[in-house]
């Protein structure tokens, strides 16, 4: 009932605000269908508390403790997302770079790509989670070119192009991890794709056949998390395409594709009893986490510099996954939510500066502090949270994972430290001038609503000072299912 | 030498039928012929998805070709001519590679495919394994030809040729996916066509053409 109510929400309120169109209260709408999806969430993970893991839908879907959690942290950030564009999108309107058409298009398509996100996580059928995940590319393309700036079609081609090769080799990855798991569990009906069915069987699988559709599936599904070199899209879309769609993407989308990638893992690694699956993501997570923060330099549009700080967080997670073992990957699950919260609400913040400064570039940003102290601080503390300072959450997780590091891949710690460094360097020099830079503009009459920014980073805060034991017993036990050495 | 099957035979020669197709999109640069191409080549799919079906007595398997036949050779060429039309966009303009180097990068490529594929080829018990590598070798090709052309109208059609080989790849393993699976996929590529179709009009309207180099100014330092 709760899951009925949870993927039917989203496609409902995606219908009705196809059909009203430009009606002034659409934004209101849009939100008040996200506040039923959280509430559907909410019920969901009370009876995930109460009964346990559920087998829902002929075990089309399944609710565990790895990805309720997803689950309500997607609904949650969708709602506040969804109050933020609320005013936010109304602003873009004024100014011109929209047409109430186009709004249109925007909510009914928001709408759609939460529903295309439960679905890929809650679902239990291999197969239907690629389907999803396409779905959340296209469901998003549009979003990502509705301003129709030059700039933002070559972004939205790009993510289109990149994200649709990468999603045809996961394609290719999930037909053979069918191939492998038909041979044991036999062709009759739709077993061989269910999750729960493979995990139940992995240790039978195939290897050489399971390494290859690993390889397939880690850079069809990577592509979407952003793993460097298959990153390229990521800055764009982010950078380009209107600032609430920045938001979801980097706090939710990337968070849905690692996910995929994780239930994969678990998978293979069952079936090779072998280090591939781990060395993999630890390759990959390092990588990203190292170019992704020597690229941070480079960067002058605002909401770049923080798509490549996601790339840099997104590797951080992936490497914890891939040293596996309960603290490790405790730490990569706490490090996706806390990173989720946060760079959401610096998109939030960014996208204020931009749109009350006029640009992106950060050279022109200047003295946020002076025009607008609420924009100015939430940028500064979210940027600090960010950058792992204590006591936010985000240091928690990465202090967790360098321990862990520390142990088990002695080597990867020096170049984990000196990536943080960098990155830490890189955002905290650009972000200063930003806020506390000198400027002749004049304070702003009505400070812009904010209140999802310092919602988001007072959990994040909560969250580093002290996590309530169920929400630790949670990812205590999605920790234990994701298993590794 | 063991004697094949007369059905043997017509599923391979099917699956030649699809690398030869590959190699010919390769080489083509009309896109009109392009599209042409690619409906044929769904044709041909949908031959051999009738034949294992007809062999195999898969009910699904009719239901799947019934769905290539329809999406693949009648409805996403058709709609992909009406937006050459619309767009007027009939030549690809010289690919970054020359046609004779394409061609041995393809044949290096369909090489290398049938050593990725051995490992399946072993594993599966398939009548239709032997297609394996030509499935893997259509998927690579098609990905061979979205990296060497400029236009956007081509990267597409090879998009397209893409998705029928991990298709086939599909069917030759394992006698295609569960059908929830299969409609899927199949409503995702519809939708995926139909938002490029949207795209398409977009960037020309920005640009007016369709060529991507439009399409590079985003780079790292301006």
């Amino acid at each position: 009932m709760e899951l009925l109510l949870l993927l039917t929400l989203p496609i409902a309120g995606a219908a009705v605000l196809g059909l009203i169109g430009a009606d002034r209260r659409a934004p209101e709408i849009n939100a008040l269908f996200s506040l039923g999806t959280l509430l559907a969430a909410c019920a969901l993970v009370v009876r995930v508390i109460r009964h346990g893991d559920l087998l829902l839908g002929e075990e089309q879907f399944f609710i565990d403790p790895f990805n309720v959690f997803l689950v309500a942290l997607t609904a949650f950030v969708g709602l506040t997302t969804a109050l933020f564009s609320r005013p936010y999108m109304r602003v873009e309107l004024e100014h011109g770079r929209l047409s109430s058409g186009r709004l249109r298009l925007y909510h009914s398509m928001y709408q759609l790509f939460m529903f295309t996100m439960l679905l890929a996580l809650t679902t239990n059928n291999m197969g239907l989670m690629w389907v999803a995940m396409e779905g959340a590319t296209l469901s998003t393309v549009l979003l990502v070119t509705l301003y129709r700036t030059p700039g933002s079609l070559e972004a939205g081609w790009k993510y289109f192009i990149l994200c649709g090769v990468g999603i045809a080799q996961a394609l290719f990855g999930t037909i053979l991890l069918y191939v492998a798991a038909e041979k044991v569990l036999g062709a009759q009906g739709m077993t061989a794709l269910l999750w729960t069915h493979l995990d139940a069987v992995k240790a039978q699988l195939e290897p050489t056949v399971l390494t290859l559709a690993f390889v397939f599936l880690l850079i069809g599904y990577g592509t979407k998390v952003g793993l460097v070199p298959l990153h390229s899209w990521l800055p764009d879309a982010h950078a380009e395409g209107p600032t609430p769609i920045s938001a979801v993407l980097s706090g939710l989308l990337l968070n849905v594709a690692l996910y995929a990638v994780v239930r994969s893992k678990v998978l293979v690694e069952g079936s090779l009893h072998s280090e591939l699956p781990s060395m993999m993501l630890m390759g990959f997570g390092l990588l990203s986490v190292v170019l992704a923060s020597l690229l941070l330099w480079r960067q002058r549009d605002i909401k770049r510099l923080f798509a490549y700080s996601s790339i840099e967080h997104m590797g951080i997670a992936t490497f914890a996954f891939g040293m596996g073992g309960p603290i490790a990957n405790f730490a990569a699950l706490l490090h996706m939510t806390v990173h989720s919260l946060t760079k959401s609400s610096i998109f939030f913040t960014a996208g204020h500066a931009a749109q009350k400064t006029g640009t992106q570039l950060m050279e022109h940003i200047r003295g946020l502090i002076t025009l607008s102290p609420t924009v100015g601080w939430g940028l500064m503390l979210g940027s600090l949270a960010i950058l792992g300072v204590p006591p936010f959450g985000v240091f928690t997780s990465e202090f967790l994972i360098l321990t862990t590091a520390m142990r088990t891949q002695p080597w990867a710690t020096p170049i984990l430290l000196a990536a943080l460094a960098v990155a830490f360097a890189a955002i905290f020099s650009k972000v200063q001038p930003m806020v506390f830079g000198e400027t002749s503009g004049r304070r702003l009459p009505h400070p812009p609503a904010l209140l999802p920014v310092f919602a988001h980073l007072a959990i994040v805060l909560l969250l580093g000072l002290y996590i309530p034991p169920y929400l630790a017993d949670w990812y205590r036990a999605a920790a234990h299912l994701i298993g590794g050495p | 030498m063991t004697h094949l099957s007369l059905y043997q035979q017509l599923l391979d020669a099917c699956a030649a039928l699809l690398l030869l197709l590959s190699f010919a999109m390769l080489s083509q640069r009309r896109v009109v012929t392009l599209v042409n191409l690619y409906a044929v080549q769904g044709a041909v799919l949908a031959a051999a998805t009738l034949l294992l079906a007809w062999r195999t007595g898969e009910g699904h398997l009719y239901l799947s070709a019934a769905l290539t036949l329809a999406l693949k050779v009648a409805f996403l060429p058709w709609l992909l001519h009406r937006l050459i039309r619309r767009l007027e966009v009939y030549w690809d303009t010289e690919p970054l590679l020359n046609v004779s180097g394409t061609m041995l990068a393809g044949l290096v490529i369909v090489v290398f495919a049938f050593a990725l594929a051995q490992p399946i080829t072993r594993l599966t018990s398939t009548a239709t394994r032997s297609a394996i590598g030509i499935a893997v070798s259509v998927v690579l090709l098609a990905f061979l030809m979205m990296i060497t052309r400029r236009k956007a109208m081509s990267q597409v059609v090879g998009f397209l040729s893409m998705e029928n080989g991990v298709f086939f790849g599909a069917m030759s393993a394992s006698y295609g996916m569960p059908m929830v699976v299969e409609l899927g996929v199949a409503l995702d590529v519809l939708v995926a066509v139909l938002v490029l179709g949207v795209f398409f009009f977009q960037i020309r309207e920005r640009f007016e053409s369709l060529d991507l180099h439009h399409l590079e100014s985003l780079k790292e330092h301006e």
